[in-house]
């Protein structure tokens, strides 16, 4: 006999569906598994056969091929075991071959039968809907997530003897209860943790509201960690897109944490030893890297200059296009990546720089250190500012802000781009390209001139040029000034990048 | 300006110092005395620059190997000794091998003129006229010198009428050392004063770099004078060499020693009338080439700095030891022309109304915006007045993220 199933396979950030044939006739025993599945699959022979007996079902001593159409594609992971199995059953006529007509499946067995969870429910679930099933079966510790999707009927089983239930009487379980550890981590960093630090905070707020990135320096312990720590909390909230983007990837990337879409924007602080296809992507599937996994969120550099280069220069595409294109022989898998970067480093060798007590650096060791910075990572950060250690008085008095109040001003001042910027590419000041800074950012008399003897003076170069005009384009809009002033001018330049032509001469 | 070579008592010291005390000077002018090391004479009508002293040149660049080890073995004294011997004593001190024994019996007047020409040089012998008159006084003056620039310019830059100061300090130096070594470069040039320096990393290359822009330096490398040395340094020889001079006691291609730094600096401290430290650490060759430059009777200035900054220390140690003071180019031109010889460019420059508390707030040390918003600076206004006193000047940012207020 001959049944089919539904199931999907993962590529990426994206689904494929993948229709399970299973086979079975009169011949010497033999279990097949074709359809160019990776050695997880193939191992499914297995555990299928483990978990079927193990359940109380009957395994057939006859021929059983299982394919997996389409075989041109490659197929990996465990997430097949639950559709050969439902496949063998029906095929030999252990439940009705009907019922996999609606329902689609998804998961992993174990020898006992039982289901583990695999990554990417939410994403099959999604998939299930687009592709007209009523129903999907999936491990029941995967449920809640699969169930974020409407008009879908989820049901999370145990094991092979509650599939068997579901598929033969219809019976679904109800869906389990959210895991308690969620509830207790609701607490995101605040802003009223921090005290002193009132010229960083403003520069962060100056760099949550335009989406700049951002560059901290300062000395070990200064609290540089800290302050990028709570920039999530200063962004505008997640718009329910957002969410259910940020909530596929961490579906896709196995991190989800089992109560409804994410509420939170990402926040991903990788170790600087971390390789390029872990920061942006890749691997034999591929799988999302860390910037993906910061996608509508912030990426966290600690220690910018230790990164290794080839994983820093594996972010200028995703910095430069908001995406990672990973290309593997016939897959490519496109990785969304818009993120706000912010970067710590050390100012100098012995990272005292900002104290000039401390500091035993020449000039010539702190060029050298500075030298140590990619050049077009620095190209891509808007802001660069110094981190001081905070006086005692500071760290005695209250706080001095809220992330509440922060937020409202970012709020004001994004929704102001997004009415300037309606119908460009573009949705805060950060991504403005050289026609929009020329349209939107470009500052009045007084503010071109102050400008202008910058440029003439050689503290910016051209493109530092347009960097400081999206940062005053920000700070006037978070003022409420429809015109970019001197002021903002000013304020942007202090705040800007180290990209000063090195000396000439000297 | 002229030391007279043979009131200079020898002093033990890292360099080349005479062996023998300058006697029989009383050989007439066109000829030159027949003292201590080598064989430095010439034939009357034999063309300048003399095969004798483009030999001696040769043999030393041949031998800087040799010498390099004579000095790891047996130290900076023997070095002194081994310039002072003449050629063929030289050759049998250092064990020189046979093929230089014999290059030397074979040497070619011609062929080492054209390679100094190939390698854009120019000569100018003890014997040439051109000769810069306060080098021919020292007591083992260089045989010959290559030159890059034309010896035209050379003669102008080094003769009588034009003054010459030596900035020298530590290659190691502050944002303060390198302004200030800046500022007299290009202070001292524009008032026609020629600025003689080593080209090394920070004192030196500010002080050329100051210099250039308001004209001409001498640098005088320790190895050949095509050879940008240190090599991050390339463009500023290349800017030098095209309005300056660049200047080496040893011919083209020859890579600096160790013993070639000392030797170098006693040309730098000769060729001007005045020496300025800037910035030294304790016991720093600078400190050895203002003593020299006092041994020949020149005029040593110093730059005051914190007694807090290591840099310092050389510098007012030699003030109190009596070294004149230099607080800017007008002091160093005083020193060097006689009491005001120099005028001011340009008006004091002074902050706008509003930035001057700004100013004076970070002249008294808030050199951050976190600094002036702890005194009660609105973040704002305290980002904004920055960028535009950095862009007016008055303030400086350092490569640490702090802002300075400029001298």
């Amino acid at each position: 006999m001959l049944a089919r199933v539904t199931t999907f396979s993962i590529a990426g950030l994206d689904t494929r569906r993948v229709t399970v044939e299973v086979d079975i006739r009169p011949g010497l025993p033999a279990f097949v598994i074709v359809g160019l599945g990776d050695a997880a699959v193939r191992e499914a022979r297995e555990r299928v056969r483990a978990a079927l007996l193990n359940s109380g079902f009957e395994f057939p001593q006859r021929r059983i091929v299982a394919n997996l159409a389409p075989a041109h594609l490659r197929k990996g992971g465990s997430g097949f075991d639950l559709a050969i199995a439902c496949g063998i059953l029906a095929a030999s006529a252990q439940v009705p071959p009907t019922a996999l007509a609606r329902w689609a499946v998804f998961g992993e067995l174990s020898l006992t039968g039982e289901l583990r969870g695999c990554r990417g429910a939410l994403a099959v679930a999604e998939a299930a809907r687009r592709g007209g099933l009523d129903g999907l079966l999936v491990p029941r510790e995967r449920a809640r997530e699969a169930a974020l999707v409407d008009g879908l009927e989820v049901a999370g089983v145990r094991g092979m003897h509650e599939v068997g239930r579901v598929l033969t009487e219809g019976e679904v379980p109800p869906l389990p209860e959210p895991p308690d550890d969620v509830a207790a981590d609701d607490e995101e960093p605040d802003l009223a943790d921090v005290r002193g630090h009132r010229v960083p905070i403003q520069a962060l707020r100056i760099a949550a509201a335009g989406g700049h990135n951002v560059l901290l320096r300062g000395a070990p312990g200064s609290g540089k960690t800290m302050l990028a720590r709570r920039v999530p909390s200063i962004l505008p909230p997640l718009s329910r897109d957002e969410a259910i983007e940020v909530t596929r990837i961490q579906s896709l990337a196995g991190i989800y944490r089992g109560d409804g879409l994410a509420r939170r924007r990402p926040f991903r602080a990788p170790h600087h030893s971390i390789s390029a296809s872990g920061l942006v992507g890749g691997g034999a599937w591929p799988l999302p890297g860390e910037a993906t996994l910061a996608h509508h969120g912030v990426l966290f550099l600690d220690e910018l200059s230790e990164f290794a280069r080839p994983a820093i220069e594996a972010l200028r595409q995703p910095l430069e296009e908001g995406r990672a294109v990973i290309i593997r022989g016939q897959q490519t898998a496109v990785f969304p990546t818009r993120f706000m970067l912010v970067a710590a480093t050390n100012p100098c060798p012995c990272g005292f720089a900002s104290e000039p007590q401390r500091c035993r650096c020449s000039q010539v060791d702190l060029q050298r250190h500075a030298r140590r910075l990619s050049g077009p990572l620095l190209d891509r950060i808007d802001l660069v500012h110094t981190v001081e250690r905070p006086s005692a008085a500071a760290l005695a008095a209250p706080a001095t802000v809220t992330s509440s109040a922060v937020r409202a001003d970012v709020e004001a001042a994004r929704e102001r781009q997004l009415r300037r910027l309606a119908g460009t590419a573009a949705r805060c000041n950060a991504q403005m390209d050289a026609a929009l800074v020329r349209r939107h950012a470009w500052p009045d008399e007084a503010g071109q001139r102050l400008l202008a003897a910058a440029y003439a003076r050689d503290h910016i170069s051209a493109r530092g040029h347009d960097r400081v005009l999206k940062v005053a384009r920000t700070i006037a809009d978070l003022e409420g000034s429809e015109r970019v002033g001197a002021d903002h001018v000013a304020q942007a330049l202090s705040l800007r990048g180290a990209d000063q032509p090195a000396e000439v001469l000297a | 300006m002229t030391g007279d070579a043979a009131a200079v008592a020898p002093r033990p010291s890292e360099t080349l110092g005479p062996r023998e005390p300058a006697s029989a000077q009383g050989a007439p002018a066109p000829a030159p005395p027949p003292d201590g090391p080598s064989k430095r004479q010439r034939d009357g009508d034999e063309p300048v620059p003399c095969r004798g002293c483009l030999r001696r040149t040769w043999l030393v660049g041949a031998l800087a190997g040799r010498i390099e080890h004579a000095r790891r073995e047996r130290g900076a004294q023997r070095i002194a000794l081994l310039l002072a011997l003449d050629d063929r004593a030289l050759m049998e001190a250092v064990d020189a091998p046979d093929a230089v024994a014999a290059a030397y019996r074979r040497f070619d007047r011609d062929a080492a003129l054209d390679a100094a020409r190939r390698a854009g040089l120019d000569v100018v012998c003890r014997h040439d006229p051109r000769y810069p008159e306060r080098l021919a006084g020292l007591p083992d003056a260089p045989a010959a010198l290559h030159v890059a620039g034309g010896l035209e310019r050379f003669e102008r830059l080094t003769g009588e009428g034009a003054p010459g100061v030596a900035v020298v300090g530590a290659r190691r130096a502050s944002a303060y050392g390198l302004e200030v070594a800046r500022g007299l470069g290009r202070g001292l040039a524009a008032a026609g004063v020629t600025v003689v320096s080593g080209m090394a990393l920070g004192v030196d290359s500010a002080a050329h770099a100051g210099a250039l822009e308001a004209g001409p330096t001498i640098a005088v490398l320790a190895g050949g004078a095509d050879r940008p040395y240190p090599a991050s340094k390339r463009r500023l020889h290349a800017a030098i060499r095209e309005r300056g001079c660049v200047v080496s006691e040893l011919g083209p291609g020859i890579g600096a020693r160790r013993w070639c730094f000392p030797a170098r600096n006693r040309i730098i401290a000769a060729l001007a009338g005045v020496t300025v430290v800037v910035e030294a650490m304790a016991r720093s060759g600078s400190l050895i080439t203002a003593e020299l430059a006092r041994d020949l009777g020149r005029d040593v200035g110093a730059v005051p700095g914190p007694v807090t900054s290591p840099l310092s220390a050389g510098p007012n140690a030699l003030l109190a030891d009596g070294a004149h003071v230099i607080r800017g180019p007008e002091d160093a031109l005083d020193l060097a022309c006689g009491v005001g010889a120099w005028r001011r460019p340009g008006a004091e420059r002074a902050a706008p109304e509003h930035l001057r508390a700004l100013h004076a707030a970070v002249a008294a040390g808030a050199g951050s915006p976190e600094a002036l918003a702890r005194q009660g600076v609105p973040i704002a206004a305290a980002l904004a007045g920055l960028a535009e006193l950095e862009l007016l000047g008055l303030v400086r940012r350092t490569a640490g993220g702090r802002y300075e207020a400029t001298a």
